[in-house]
């Protein structure tokens, strides 16, 4: 038990580092981080499929320049583990981690400010030696941004697997609502986002309309012929 | 140098943003100024490389390599500083074009793609991670070799094709990917709600013809969020 929620804060510290600060090599991205989470606790393929969910969503929110968006790395990382540690994935057992999973990523997304805020304030109080060309104070500075990025997403990741595991197995044991009905909700809800994203980015451009219809032609088609 | 420019965004902040960052990465750079780090001209160069700057964290490569070009060049410092300052809006937008608006979400949707046809977790992850850091690593190599062989002249190089036309070309590949990808990744997640898919590819169109009109108000992430909180308390109070 100490042992998986230690490894789950150690992959949420590092894939939450990976949204901004170091590498940004997308491993942060909901597909990699929840598939990474469940894989942890012996389940990559429920990760994978909360990580799939997840980022029909994530689409919406792609990391441009100062916008302040979801931290999806630790959040997807709470996601596939909560819903690779469900006893047995019972009918709401994919909604619960997909909430748990969007309310850490918003709650990531205010961590972020505030880290960059105190980036600045860190810097604000170097002025001095910056201003003086000080090459102790360049790296100590950037040093302190990385670790304290890490110990963001550390904390971020263990504070919500303490508090989504309880709510997680006591909603569960309440839950009422049909399988089916709890699974359609869910991901008609993921697939609005995306489709809403999907227009915002590309209904500037007339072949990319066509061609994001031609896509969904060829994609039900494959469907009708599996 | 390329190490260090994986790390560019390290101390991001909405003062300086990647200023702290850049003067970070050509740091090794100032090393081989005359006299080493102890020199007046190390400390000049280190001081007016570490102030404010802004470009998109993979792009920023270029403008590291030219920097780092014409301190050792010795060209003189207001020429360098005008030389900055005109690097970060190019760099910016170029970038946010090709990566995250095109890019990023072409592996992705294609990834789901491979995810809806039924591949496994490997080949899920290696599509993504493979796709998307193939271009991601050549476009920081590929930066810092072009600013440092251009110096102050990188702007001749910035007018590559994969630059000016790549966004043009990948915006429409990414929209075919997203239009196939989509239905596929439906298909694996929905599990035992296949019984009301019609109920679900309609209530999709209406959810997202609701979140492209509120766009600017509310982000569909938002709404998610609240339709879901929503569905647990229904399920768990009733």
């Amino acid at each position: 038990m100490i042992t998986g929620l230690l490894a789950v804060t150690l992959l949420g510290a590092v894939l939450g580092l990976d949204t901004v600060s170091f590498p940004q090599a997308m491993l942060s991205r909901p597909l990699v981080a929840a598939t990474l989470g469940g894989t942890l606790l012996g389940s990559p393929l429920s990760g994978l499929l909360i990580g799939a969910t997840l980022e029909l969503i994530a689409l919406e929110t792609l990391p441009f320049g100062a916008s302040r968006y979801p931290e999806w790395g630790s959040a997807s990382v709470v996601g596939g583990a909560l819903f690779a540690s469900s006893p047995s994935p019972g009918p709401g057992a994919m909604t619960l981690a997909l909430l748990a999973a969007l309310a850490t990523a918003w709650v990531g997304g205010w961590t972020m400010i505030k880290l960059r805020q105190r980036n600045a304030k860190w810097a604000k109080k170097s002025q001095s030696a910056l201003d003086a060309g000080s090459r102790g104070a360049v790296i100590g500075l950037q040093l302190k941004g990385l670790t304290g990025d890490l110990v963001r997403g550390a904390l971020l990741t263990a504070a919500a697997v303490a508090a989504f595991v309880p709510l997680n197995e006591a909603s569960l044991a309440l839950w009422t609502v049909d399988a089916r009905v709890s699974r359609a909700v869910t991901v008609g809800v993921a697939m609005s986002v995306a489709v809403g994203a999907a227009w915002k980015l590309f209904h500037g451009s007339i072949a990319a309309r066509f061609l994001f219809v031609a896509g969904l032609g060829l994609g039900f088609t494959v469907l009708v012929l599996r | 140098m390329l190490l260090r420019l994986l790390a560019v965004q390290g101390t991001w902040n909405y003062e300086t943003m990647i200023g702290n960052g850049i003067g970070f990465c050509i740091e090794p750079a100032l090393r081989l100024l005359p006299g080493g780090v102890h020199s007046p001209e190390f400390k000049a160069a280190l001081a007016r490389q570490s102030k404010y700057f802004n470009a998109h964290p993979y792009l920023a490569s270029v403008a590291v390599g030219s920097l780092a070009r014409v301190e050792l060049d010795g060209e003189p410092p207001d020429r360098i500083e005008r030389f900055r300052t005109a690097l970060a809006g190019p760099l910016g937008s170029v970038g946010d074009r090709l990566i995250w608006a095109g890019w990023l979400p072409l592996c992705s949707f294609l990834s789901l793609a491979v995810f809806g046809l039924g591949g496994g977790a490997a080949a899920v992850l290696l599509t993504f991670i493979g796709s998307y850091n193939a271009a991601h690593l050549t476009l920081r190599v590929w930066g810092l070799r072009t600013g440092w062989n251009h110096g102050m002249h990188v702007a001749h190089a910035l007018a590559n094709p994969v630059l000016r036309r790549g966004p043009d070309v990948i915006a429409p590949l990414a929209a075919f990917a997203a239009g196939l990808g989509a239905p596929l990744a439906l298909m694996r997640i929905i599990g035992p709600g296949r019984a009301l898919l019609s109920l679900v590819i309609a209530g999709t169109g209406l959810g997202s013809l609701l979140i492209v009109r509120l766009q600017g108000r509310v982000e569909g992430w938002r709404l998610a969020l609240g339709v879901l909180a929503a569905l647990v308390l229904f399920s768990v109070a009733r």
